[in-house]
């Protein structure tokens, strides 16, 4: 059987979005769901559903799991880079930034690197301490999803009163946004 | 001046409407203090000794009449009377009550001001020579630049959790008024070799623990690069600069422990990366800033006959405190906010409301901040001196002592900063009045106080430096001699074992008396009675046994 490949900016298979409950940890696509994803245990056997794997074990076993018929995500610590494995992001369905403080801001910048450096479109999901007054601006370097365990956070998700100033003065990325000053300014929606 | 556009304003608006939210947040306990405390940072609200600190930016020192009142407005209604200016062109509140916070900012927006990136970990308000847009000695105007870098770095998303706080400074002119060389990124607006306009660009400078001057890292950068080189060295910074350390965290660090050929190579690999993109200013909208900051419409008209008596304090005003001016017939004015024995740069809503009025008179309504905590009118008609002269005496800020050694930099010091060791300002009080009869003799001499290792007040860079530390549960002074901030920027050096509060006002005046002992003639000012002496003869004075 050929490997799936998911593909640059393919839209994610429904089993790997997760399906929606109100306890799910992860916020997606407007709404809580269960997360598909396991954690691939240390030396432990990954089995044939998505699994997640840091960036060592992907590493040390990078000829193998190119072959691996299910799908994979990535684990990344703040301080992993992303050049030295910038050939095999098309293979990573997710990866995962972690947020050990939410006064680490690394992960933004790889975040942007990820999607404006590398053009990697799979899930870019933030884990960690992962807080309301953060979100607003993982959205804007790419983040599509959020591990959320604060439970002001998941309120305040679940209740669509995240509060954002929805005026920006830089553009991220490469697509300057609408209005006259688009290489500077833009607003949401 | 820049004035808001329909999306400046409402920026500013949601800003407040989200600190609102926060603040609600914080007072109904869903909000720990730790959770709390990034927040309110962003928003340049501090926790003091006794009570909250709110820190007001003034985007490169530049204010109008209105702003100004509109901050007497805040010190009467929602603080004790009295605002204090800082090194960073910012202007702090000491006494406001949280709750009272989110209506003080609605009232700054109403005037197009704000507190944020005052605090935090993010780039903080961009300073400029505070003479800019008046002074001969510039290339260009500075501010339109600083503005850009106001704007662009605005709750920017990547950036706003850096490891450590994020000064950016410029200037336009050689004589570096604005301290570049201790910033984080220090900008030198020139013209290059092309006939174009860029920038010098240094990085890695900063005060604190472990101080350092910045060191040059792109000699010619053009105008339309600006914001995308920043980008580049933000995002290294970003990524490499320490975490697990906050004394190791600022960029000067990173800088000097990779080396800057190091620091430098992952800078231009990321900046050729991005250089040509988004970021990219197009030259009409660098003209379409400049406009806000067009010259004001001077006077030709030949200043009138100077209709005053003879009055020798007045002479000695305009000597020490007048600067010479792009326009003839103008002359930009220092209002010294360090009359002899005061609080270096607090003034009252009473004092504040008078300068806006004379700004607003006889300065095209413009009042600038210095990084020294005075403040500036920058354009002033000779004639007009005399009265301007008259109404500032009558408020107690006349005082001839523009950069002499009265004009003394301190941070708040333990009187109010919950990091302070030692105070700084009785110390600033005391220099002031024992040195006072004597300042015009001694001429130029910049003494700067920190009451803490974190170097608010500029110690590393004094003339004559003066560092408050915690000796066995009592207060104590470090002394420091030789440092600059200036285009000769250097870092001074500590003299010797430190001095009680007593023990630190007599050795500065054995300082100042062995320079005068010691110099040349009066043309020899004390930095360069310095280099040519040596430390050795002050350190005599200072300790020989007595």
């Amino acid at each position: 059987m050929p490997a799936p490949d998911p593909g640059l900016r393919a839209p994610l298979q429904p089993s790997l979005t997760g399906e929606v409950d109100a306890a799910g940890l992860i916020w997606k696509e407007g709404a809580f769901r269960r997360d598909p994803w396991r954690p691939c245990p240390v030396g432990g056997e990954l089995g044939a559903s998505p699994v997640l794997l840091d960036k060592a074990r992907w590493a040390a076993e990078r000829a193998r799991l190119l072959s691996r018929p299910a799908p994979i995500g990535l684990s990344l610590a703040g301080g992993d880079g992303v050049d030295d494995i910038a050939a095999d992001l098309t293979r990573f369905a997710l990866i995962t930034l972690n947020f050990a403080k939410f006064s680490d801001g690394r992960a933004f910048s790889t975040a942007r690197l990820l999607r404006e450096k590398y053009g990697y479109g799979g899930e870019l999901r933030a884990v960690g301490n992962v807080l309301s007054d953060q979100i607003p601006f993982m959205r804007r370097v790419g983040f599509d999803a959020f591990e959320v365990h604060h439970a002001p956070t998941r309120r305040a998700l679940s209740e669509d009163r995240i509060a954002e100033v929805g005026l920006y003065y830089q553009p991220i990325g490469s697509a300057p946004g609408p209005g006259t000053r688009a290489w500077l300014r833009s607003s949401v929606g | 001046m820049y004035r808001y556009d329909e999306f400046d304003a409402a920026f500013v608006r949601q800003r407040v409407a989200q600190f609102r939210d926060q603040v609600a947040r914080r007072l109904s306990g869903e909000l720990t203090e730790d959770e709390f405390k990034p927040l309110r940072l962003k928003n340049g609200v501090y926790l003091q000794l006794h009570a909250y600190m709110l820190r007001i930016a003034i985007p490169y020192g530049t204010m109008s009449a209105r702003q100004l009142r509109k901050l007497a407005h805040i010190a009467r209604t929602y603080d004790r009377g009295f605002g204090h200016f800082t090194t960073r062109q910012n202007l702090q509140f000491n006494w406001p009550k949280l709750s009272d916070i989110p209506d003080i900012l609605a009232e700054l927006a109403e005037v197009e001001m704000h507190a944020i990136q005052t605090s935090g970990n993010n780039v903080r308000n961009v300073t400029a020579d505070h003479f800019a847009g008046a002074t001969a000695e510039e290339v260009a105007d500075p501010r339109p630049y600083a503005e850009i870098v106001r704007q662009w770095s605005s709750l920017h998303p990547e950036f706003s959790f850096l490891p450590r706080k994020f000064k950016i400074g410029i200037t336009a002119s050689e004589h570096d008024r604005s301290a570049i060389k201790t910033h984080d990124i220090g900008l030198h607006l020139k013209r290059l070799a092309g006939g174009g306009l860029g920038f010098a660009v240094w990085v890695g400078g900063g005060q604190g623990r472990t101080p350092y001057l910045a060191q040059l890292i792109r000699d010619a950068l053009p105008e339309a690069d600006l914001l995308s080189y920043i980008e580049a060295i933000l995002r290294v910074y970003n990524l490499h600069g320490r975490r697990d350390n906050i004394h190791k965290a600022r960029i000067k660090i990173l800088v000097n422990s990779i080396g800057l050929q190091a620091f430098r190579s992952e800078v231009e690999a990321e900046w050729a990366r991005i250089k040509d993109g988004v970021l990219k200013l197009p030259a009409q909208e660098i003209a379409r800033i400049e406009a806000y900051f067009a010259p004001p419409q001077f006077a030709t008209r030949p200043p009138p006959a100077a209709l005053r008596p003879a009055d020798r304090s007045f002479d000695r005003w305009v000597t020490r405190n007048t600067h010479a001016h792009k326009q003839p017939g103008y002359a930009i004015v220092t209002i010294s906010l360090k009359p002899i024995g005061g609080i270096p740069g607090d003034a009252s809503a009473a004092q504040m409301d008078t300068i806006a009025d004379i700004a607003q008179r006889f300065s095209c309504d413009e009042v600038r901040v210095s990084h020294e905590q005075n403040l500036v009118l920058p354009h002033v008609r000779l004639g007009d001196l005399w009265s301007v002269y008259q109404e500032l005496k009558a408020i107690g800020l006349a005082e001839a002592n523009a950069g002499l050694v009265t004009d003394i930099i301190a941070c708040p010091g333990l009187d109010y900063c919950a990091l302070a060791n030692a105070r700084s300002i009785p110390i600033a009080q005391r220099l002031s009045a024992r040195l006072a009869p004597r300042q015009d003799l001694v001429g130029d001499l910049k003494i700067k106080i920190s009451g803490c290792i974190n170097a608010c007040g500029h110690h590393h860079v004094g003339a004559i430096g003066i560092l408050g530390v915690e000796k066995r549960g009592e207060e104590h002074y470090q002394l420091l001699l030789g440092g600059s901030g200036t285009e000769a920027a250097a870092l001074a050096s500590i003299t010797g074992p430190g001095f009680g509060p007593d023990g630190i006002i007599d050795a500065v005046e054995k300082v100042v008396d062995t320079y005068l002992r010691l110099r040349a003639g009066p043309q020899e000012a004390f930095l360069a009675a310095y280099a040519r002496l040596g430390a050795e003869p002050f350190k005599e004075a200072i300790y020989a046994s007595t």
